[in-house]
C-alpha cells in the first residue's frame, strides 16, 4: 500500500449567511500522524472537515496535497485523492452484510457482482489488517465497536490514505475506544494513513494524538504538539476566557427512603426481543444512581416504560412506595419527572411557543386556567418568564418556537419544565449529549442540587464520564440486564467499560 | 364426459381464478417492493393502474395490437411515477400525501380520458393452454395462463436476484436503508429514488394492462376496485420480499375469486359477502402482522412509515 501524501489545508473561510463558521484556519497534515481537532460543539470541526471532503464549498482557502493545489468540488473528488471520513453515526447500510457493505463503495462497482470474485479479494484484504470481523452477518447484528472496525476496514480497503474520524468513540465503551485509537496509531505509525480525529475528549487527544488544532468559534486557537500541552491549557484555549460554572457541590449524609422502585421490570422492544429483563433496582431519596451501558441495552425501553409511553411486560414499579402505573395523574401525585433523550423528538413540540412547552406539566392546574376550562395565557406566560430567568433559558421571549433555540436551551427548557416542582423522583437520560461545556456543567449542576433537595435520580448515560462525576451508585446495564454495582467510592472506569462490553 | 366437480370444482376455479386474477396484483406489488426498497411509498399506484388500463386498451382498440397497448399502458404508468418522484423530489413533501392525489389524478385522468372506449371492443392479449391435456373443461379454463402472469413470475425471481447481486440493487437498498450511506458514497438518493419510482410505475401500468386486456378484458370505471391499493398493502405482508410477493398475489388472487367460483357452481347466496373476502383478507393480514410495540422486520428504514 501507497503512502498517505501530505495535506495541506491553507486559510479556510466559511459563512453560512451571517454566521461566519470558519475564518481562515490553517492546518498541516503529516503522512502517518494522528492528529487530533479539538473543540466545542459549534467551533467549526464540522465545517472544516465537510470542507475538505467536498460537502461544502469554502468561501476562501484551498487544500493542497503533495504540493498541488486541489479543488475538491464533490465528496467523490476527495475519495479520489485518498480523503474518507467515518461520521459518528454508522453510514454502513443495517440490512446489509459487512461483505456487502465493503463492496458497495467500490469505485469501480461492476454491473453485476461476481460474490465468489469480490469475496476472495476480501479475503486477502482483511488477512492483511491487523483485526478481524465476521462479513457474513448483517451490520445490525454486530455491536457498536464491530461496526467502528468495519467502517475503518471499509475506507481502507477502498484504498482511502487520510481518514477524518467524527468523534470515533461516543458509541464505545473506554476499552473500545482504547483498542480502535490504538489500532489507528499503529496503522499511522506505520506509515499507512494519516488519521485526524475531531473530538472534544481530552483524554483520548493526550493519549493518542501527536498534534492538536484547537477551535472556538470559527478560529483556530491554539494547537501544536501534544507532548507539549496539559489538560488545562487545552480546556482553556477550548472554551476561553469565558466564566465556567462551578460544578455544584453533592450534600453528603446518608440517603433517604426509597423513592422509585422497579422490581423484575421485563420489557418488549420495537423488535419484538425483549429490551429489558428482570430489572430490579430502587432509587433513594437524596441518591443519584447512574446507569452506564453503550447505546442500545434497553436504556431507552426502560425510560419509556418509567414516562408511560411503553407498556411492561411484567414487573412492579413503586414511587414513594405505593404502586406506580405511569399516567398523567399518578405522574403528578408522585412527583415523577422525566428527561428524556433526544427532547426534540420525545417530550417537546418543536413547533409549539417556550412558554407552550414550559407548561406540558401543569398547563390544566388551576392556576393555570380560567375557570378549570379555558387555558389563562397570561398565568402561563407570567410562568414561563420566571422559568426563562432562572433557568437562563437563552430565547427570543416566551413566545419563540421551541425549534428556534438551540439544543442546550431546548434542554435548559426540559430541564426547567422537569425541575421546577420538586421532584420526589427525576428519571434523566443523557442529559448532556451533544451540549458544550458551560451548559454541561451547568446542567449537571441542576441535577445535583435536585438531589440535594431530597430527588431520587435515576441517570441513565452513555457517557461514563458524566456517571463518575454524578452517581452515588453506578450500574452497568448489558443486553436488558442490570451486570454491575458499585458504589461511588469504589468505581473503575475500566472494570465498569469491560462489563459494558460483556458479562466479564 | 364428467362435467360436475362439486367441491373441486369450486377449488379448481379458485385457483385458476388466482392465476388470473393474481397478474395486476403481482406487478403493482413488484412496482411497489422496488419503490419502497428506495425508501418512498407510492400509494397512488391505484391510479397508476387504473391509467394503465385505460391507455392499454384505448391503444389496442386504435392500433389493433394489444402489446403496443401493454407497452404504452407501462409508459403511462412510468410517466405518472416521474411525477411522483419529481415532486416528492422537492424538500418537506410527504409522499403519502403526493401518493393520495396521484391516486385520484389518475383515476380522475383515466375515466374522463377513457370516457369513449367504454363501448368499443379493443383485441384481448392471447393466453396459452397449459390445460390442454385434461378432459375436464374447468381445468382447461383454469389453466389458460396469459404471458404477462409467466413473465411476472420470471420478474419477481429476477428482482429478488438482482437486489441481492447487482450493483443498481445494492445502491436502491443503500438509498432506502440508509440515506446518509448513500450520500457518503456519492450516489444521488434523488436520482435513485426516481428511477425506482419510475420503474415502479411502469410495473404497475403493465398490470393495469392486464385488467382491461385480458382479465376481465374490458374497459371500464369499476375495473380496478381497489387492487392497486391492496397491493401496496400486500407489500408488507411480504416483508419486501419479491418472491414472498408471488406467493401473497396468489393468495389474494384466490379470495377475490372465491365470489365467481361459488357462483359458477351455482352458490349466489351472499355473493356480494364473498366478493368482498380480499378486502376482508387485507385487514385481517395487515391487523395480523403489525403490533404497536413492535417495527416491522425487514421494513426498509428511511420509509416515512418506519420513522
Amino acid at each position: 500500500m501507497s503512502a498517505p501524501p501530505r495535506v495541506e489545508i491553507v486559510s479556510m473561510t466559511k459563512r453560512f449567511g451571517d454566521l461566519l463558521a470558519l475564518d481562515d484556519v490553517s492546518l498541516r497534515l503529516e503522512p502517518g500522524t494522528v492528529h487530533a481537532i479539538l473543540g466545542e460543539n459549534g467551533a467549526g470541526k464540522s465545517t472544516l472537515v465537510k470542507c475538505v471532503m467536498g460537502y461544502h464549498r469554502p468561501d476562501a482557502g484551498r487544500v493542497v496535497v503533495d504540493g498541488r493545489a486541489q479543488a475538491i468540488t464533490s465528496p467523490r473528488r476527495a475519495h479520489q485523492l485518498g480523503f474518507g471520513m467515518v461520521y459518528q453515526h454508522f453510514t454502513l447500510v443495517p440490512s446489509m452484510t459487512g461483505a456487502e457493505n465493503l463492496v458497495l463503495g467500490a469505485a469501480g462497482l461492476p454491473a453485476i457482482i461476481d460474490w465468489d470474485a469480490e469475496r476472495a479479494t476480501i479475503e486477502r484484504f482483511q488477512r492483511r489488517m491487523p483485526f478481524q470481523i465476521d462479513l457474513d452477518r448483517p451490520v445490525s447484528a454486530l455491536a457498536a465497536g464491530e461496526k467502528q472496525k468495519l467502517e475503518l476496514l471499509k475506507q481502507l480497503f477502498l484504498g482511502r490514505r487520510i481518514l477524518v474520524l467524527d468523534e470515533p468513540t461516543t458509541v464505545l465503551t473506554p476499552d473500545e475506544a482504547d483498542q480502535i485509537l490504538g489500532v489507528l496509531g499503529e496503522m499511522a505509525r506505520e506509515n499507512l494513513l494519516t488519521v485526524v480525529i475531531i473530538t472534544h475528549k481530552l483524554r483520548e487527544v493526550l493519549a493518542f494524538a501527536r498534534e492538536v488544532t484547537v477551535l472556538r468559534g470559527g478560529r483556530r486557537v491554539g494547537g501544536g504538539r501534544a507532548q507539549d500541552l496539559d489538560r488545562d491549557s487545552l480546556v482553556r484555549m477550548m472554551i476561553g476566557t469565558a466564566d465556567i460554572p462551578e460544578p455544584a457541590a453533592r450534600d453528603v449524609g446518608p440517603p433517604g427512603s426509597v423513592a422509585l422502585g422497579i422490581e423484575a421490570l421485563r420489557v418488549v422492544g420495537d423488535t419484538g426481543i425483549t429490551a429489558v429483563r428482570d430489572v430490579t433496582l430502587e432509587v433513594r431519596a437524596r441518591e443519584i444512581v447512574g446507569v452506564a451501558g453503550v447505546s442500545g441495552n434497553g436504556q431507552r425501553e426502560l425510560v419509556e416504560v418509567l414516562a408511560g409511553q411503553r407498556q411492561p411486560e411484567s414487573g412492579v414499579i413503586r414511587a414513594g412506595g405505593a404502586r406506580y402505573r405511569p399516567t398523567r395523574g399518578a405522574m403528578r401525585r408522585h412527583k415523577v419527572f422525566v428527561v428524556m433523550e433526544e427532547p426534540l423528538r420525545n417530550t417537546c413540540v418543536p413547533g409549539m411557543s417556550v412558554a407552550e412547552n414550559l407548561a406540558f406539566r401543569n398547563f390544566d392546574e388551576p392556576r393555570n386556567t380560567v375557570g378549570g376550562v379555558l387555558l389563562s395565557r397570561r398565568a402561563i406566560r407570567r410562568q414561563a418568564l420566571e422559568r426563562i430567568d432562572r433557568y437562563r433559558i437563552r430565547t427570543e421571549g416566551p413566545d419563540a418556537r421551541l425549534e428556534t433555540l438551540s439544543g442546550g436551551n431546548v434542554q435548559r427548557t426540559v430541564l426547567a419544565r422537569e425541575l421546577s416542582e420538586d421532584p420526589a423522583v427525576l428519571i434523566a437520560q443523557n442529559p448532556c449529549a451533544g451540549l458544550d461545556w458551560a451548559a454541561t456543567t451547568e446542567i449537571r449542576s441542576r441535577i445535583v442540587t435536585a438531589r440535594n433537595a431530597g430527588a431520587g435520580v435515576l441517570l441513565l448515560s452513555e457517557d461514563l464520564d458524566e456517571l463518575l462525576e454524578l452517581a452515588d451508585r453506578i450500574m452497568v446495564m448489558l443486553e436488558g440486564r442490570l451486570v454491575y454495582e458499585t458504589p461511588r467510592e469504589t468505581a473503575d472506569a475500566h472494570i465498569i467499560g469491560r462489563y459494558m462490553a460483556s458479562h466479564a | 364426459m364428467v362435467t360436475d366437480l362439486g367441491g373441486w370444482g369450486v377449488l379448481i376455479a379458485v385457483v385458476g381464478g388466482a392465476i388470473r386474477v393474481s397478474t395486476p396484483y403481482l406487478y403493482v406489488s413488484l412496482g411497489e417492493t422496488l419503490t419502497e426498497k428506495s425508501g418512498r411509498v407510492n400509494l397512488g399506484l391505484e391510479g397508476t393502474l387504473v391509467m394503465g388500463a385505460m391507455s392499454a386498451y384505448a391503444v389496442a382498440y386504435l392500433t389493433g395490437s394489444p402489446w403496443l397497448g401493454v407497452l404504452v399502458a407501462g409508459c403511462a404508468g412510468a410517466g405518472l411515477g416521474l411525477l411522483h418522484a419529481a415532486v416528492c423530489n422537492l424538500p418537506r413533501v410527504n409522499d403519502v400525501a403526493v401518493g393520495i392525489a396521484l391516486f385520484l389524478l389518475g383515476t380522475g385522468l383515466a375515466f374522463s380520458l377513457g370516457k369513449p372506449f367504454i363501448q368499443p371492443v379493443a383485441p384481448r392479449l392471447p393466453s396459452v393452454a397449459l390445460g390442454a391435456w385434461s378432459a375436464y373443461p374447468q381445468i382447461r379454463a383454469a389453466l389458460e395462463i396469459n404471458a404477462l402472469f409467466v413473465a411476472g413470475v420470471v420478474l419477481a425471481a429476477l428482482m429478488r436476484w438482482a437486489l441481492a447481486h447487482t450493483r443498481w440493487g445494492l445502491i436502491v437498498r443503500t438509498v432506502g436503508d440508509n440515506e446518509d450511506a448513500a450520500r457518503a458514497l456519492g450516489r444521488s438518493v434523488d436520482l435513485v429514488r426516481t428511477l425506482s419510482t419510475a420503474v415502479g410505475g411502469f410495473l404497475a401500468g403493465l398490470g393495469g394492462s392486464f385488467l382491461s386486456l385480458y382479465y376481465p378484458g374490458t374497459w371500464n370505471e369499476a375495473l380496478s376496485s381497489g387492487q392497486g391499493l391492496m397491493a401496496i398493502a400486500l407489500v408488507i405482508f411480504a416483508r419486501w420480499n419479491p418472491v414472498r410477493c408471488f406467493w401473497v398475489s396468489l393468495l389474494f388472487g384466490g379470495a377475490t375469486a372465491l365470489g365467481p367460483a361459488l357462483q359458477s357452481v351455482g352458490f349466489t347466496s351472499n355473493y356480494y359477502l364473498y366478493g368482498a373476502a380480499p378486502y376482508v383478507l387485507t385487514l385481517v393480514l395487515l391487523v395480523w402482522s403489525s403490533s404497536p410495540t413492535r417495527v416491522l422486520a425487514g421494513a426498509p428504514s428511511e420509509l416515512s412509515i418506519s420513522r
